[in-house]
């Protein structure tokens, strides 16, 4: 399957940065990972996706060496380090409260890796710029941690663990305790960083978004199990199952007797919001076009948004509620009232069949 | 226009001031005329003198008893001595404290982590003579001590000045373990965690990582070991057979010669305030 998403273009196939191969770790009677399969390429910017509990933090640390699966295999690079412990590992970690070392300054944190591999002190303090240079904090290499801001602490953490240049990079949610501008100026340093380094990124996140602007692939774990592995529009166009659909942006799941109202099949199906084109029912212009679905219904419930509007429709026949979402861009606006008759139309392709 | 309850009236602050000052009158009289107070008064008495027929404390004010103290030189050597044993229990309180206080902190289950704080504290519920008579018994020529070894073809240390150490060492291993083990269990996972990551093997990891992160916790726990050793007089007297400490130097010159005793007690006063400047200068009485 991997095989599948990696372009043609690529003169040879790029080598395995990370197998797992049945990869299953109990704590006590609890499955936190159940028989993950995976496998991530040299260079790539990879995510692992899913709700706290869904044992992709468990992952993370298995293949950093801090926990021993219960079974299953864990390769780095092509080489079994299943038994290893962490420091024998080529790979370090980022992680989420950033555990910087207290009483070390920020350049003899950062040349930490350095100087446990014995590099002499010249050469580690001009790494040690170096790398903080990357993450544009050369100034800051005699502070304290103390001394520095959520988001310099979070590159001093970044620029520690990439300067040695590791095979892989484990980011552990690396961005959850900056605030909403902080976090995205840093998704396009991070995305930056891994682009002009090349080293492999395994990012752990609960933030679709972050997930899916950032990632070349994604993989989705629900209750320890890898749901899906695709590249981002391919998980939000064709999830996998259910838990994907709407874990993985916001959808209306239908299943049952609304399935088979809505789409005039059995099964269960995702409709994404943005997918639902919603116009009022008075002005006569719009009907169901070919290959098209329409249904009308009252607005129950208006969220503005900026960019866009959300509704909440009960529909007339059957009484299900539907999510749209309608990008405020120029032209006629709807009513924003509420009990407001409106139709609803949809291509009949974008309701997409997920698995139970 | 502010509230009374949010801007306290004139009156009531001064009825605040009032009750601070009831509240806090006792324990400051307390600590200025019994504890202060004595100690001057101590420090005072050693530019005394002795009539040397009587032996009573004659009122009259010189320096000769310190001049004595600098130039006698079994002075100099009982302070030594006695600044070795200091320096020999808070070094082997230290490293029985590190790994005791580390398994305790992170390896051990919370039952064997509460066992061991109850074995750790437990004897400061004994009394200290309690347990300094139980060393004897057991480093006596028929004690326990000797009974171990003796099928190792060894003996005990008997009673002297490794005994000393030995028995101070013991007394006063839980105020070195009890800071450090506070300080293990403070030390985030996630340092040992990063400092593996990076490349660190566990001995570079202690090295690197832990000890600089316990050190405060080590220096505040030395203050103990270094202090109660330092003014120690009855151990010595038990189990020390017939060593000389400051302790006990001091003790049997009380009934003798009280001002000589008096110059004699600053020597350990003035030791212990030079190691707490020293400590606090490492910055480690914050953590006490």
């Amino acid at each position: 399957m991997a095989e599948d998403n990696v372009p043609d273009t690529r003169p040879a196939p790029p080598a395995t940065a990370v197998r797992l191969t049945d990869l299953t770790k109990d704590f006590g009677t609890v499955r936190a990972v159940d028989h993950a399969e995976l496998v991530i390429q040299e260079g790539e910017f990879f995510s692992l996706l899913g709700p706290s509990g869904s044992g992709k933090s468990t992952l993370l640390r298995l293949i950093a060496g801090f926990e021993s699966p219960t079974s299953g295999r864990v390769e780095l690079a092509g080489r079994d380090v299943t038994a290893l412990p962490p420091h024998r590992r080529d790979v370090h970690t980022v992680f989420q409260d950033y555990a910087l070392f207290p009483h070390m300054t920020v350049e003899q944190n950062v040349g930490y890796a350095l100087r446990v591999a014995g590099v002499r002190k010249d050469e580690r303090r001009a790494r040690a710029r170096e790398a903080l240079a990357t993450v544009r904090l050369e100034d800051y290499g005699d502070r304290r941690p103390a001394q520095l801001s959520g988001g310099q602490r979070q590159r001093v953490a970044l620029a520690r663990a990439l300067v040695d240049r590791p095979g892989l990079l484990l980011l552990d949610e690396p961005l959850g305790a900056l605030d909403l501008k902080l976090r995205q100026e840093m998704q396009t340093e991070l995305k930056q960083i891994q682009r002009t380094t090349g080293i492999t990124f395994l990012l752990v996140t609960h933030d679709q978004e972050e997930a899916l602007t950032m990632s070349d692939r994604v993989a989705v774990l629900d209750g320890g199990r890898i749901a899906q592995t695709g590249p981002p529009l391919e998980i939000y166009d064709r999830p996998a199952t259910a838990f994907v659909a709407g874990f993985v942006g916001v959808t209306n799941l239908v299943r049952g007797a609304a399935a088979q109202r809505l789409t005039g099949r059995p099964g269960t199906y995702s409709i994404r919001p943005e997918r639902i084109r919603i116009t009022p029912l008075d002005d006569g212009l719009e009907t169901a076009g070919p290959g098209e679905r329409s249904v009308t219904g009252r607005i129950t419930d208006i969220a503005h948004a900026g960019p866009h509007t959300r509704f909440r429709v009960r529909l007339d026949e059957g009484g299900d509620r539907l999510t749209v979402l309608r990008l405020n861009t120029s032209g006629p606006a709807l009513p924003a009232r509420t009990d407001t008759p409106v139709r609803l139309a949809w291509d009949a392709a974008d309701a997409y069949p997920v698995p139970g | 226009m502010p509230s009374g309850t949010s801007v306290p009236s004139g009156t009531s602050r001064t009825g605040a001031r009032l009750r601070l000052a009831a509240l806090l009158t006792p324990p400051l009289l307390w600590l200025g005329l019994a504890y202060l107070g004595s100690l001057a008064v101590l420090l005072l008495s050693a530019f005394w003198t002795t009539d040397s027929f009587t032996s009573d404390v004659v009122h009259i004010w010189n320096t000769d008893n310190f001049r004595t103290l600098f130039t006698d030189p079994v002075y100099g050597t009982i302070t030594l001595r006695t600044l070795g044993v200091a320096v020999a229990v808070t070094l082997i309180d230290a490293l029985l404290a590190l790994p005791m206080a580390f398994f305790m902190a992170r390896v051990a289950s919370e039952w064997w982590r509460r066992a061991l704080l109850v074995a750790v504290l437990m004897p400061l519920w004994a009394g200290y003579l309690v347990k300094a008579y139980a060393w004897r018994v057991m480093l006596g020529e028929h004690g326990l001590v000797n009974a171990v070894l003796a099928p190792l073809g060894l003996t005990g240390p008997g009673y002297g000045l490794p005994a000393a150490v030995l028995v101070l060492a013991y007394l006063w291993l839980p105020y070195m373990i009890l800071p450090v083990f506070a300080a293990l269990e403070r030390l985030p996972t996630p340092h040992l965690e990063a400092s593996a990551d990076l490349g660190a093997g566990a001995w570079r990891t202690l090295r690197l990582v832990v000890l600089p992160a316990v050190r405060p916790a080590l220096l505040a726990g030395s203050v103990f070991t270094f202090s109660l050793s330092l003014g120690d007089y009855l151990t010595v007297q038990i189990v020390g057979g017939r060593t000389q400490l400051l302790g006990n130097v001091i003790a049997s010159q009380v009934t003798l010669d009280l001002p000589l005793a008096a110059a004699l007690s600053a020597v350990p006063v003035v030791l212990i305030v030079c190691y707490l400047a020293a400590v606090r200068r490492a910055g480690a009485l914050d953590s006490l």
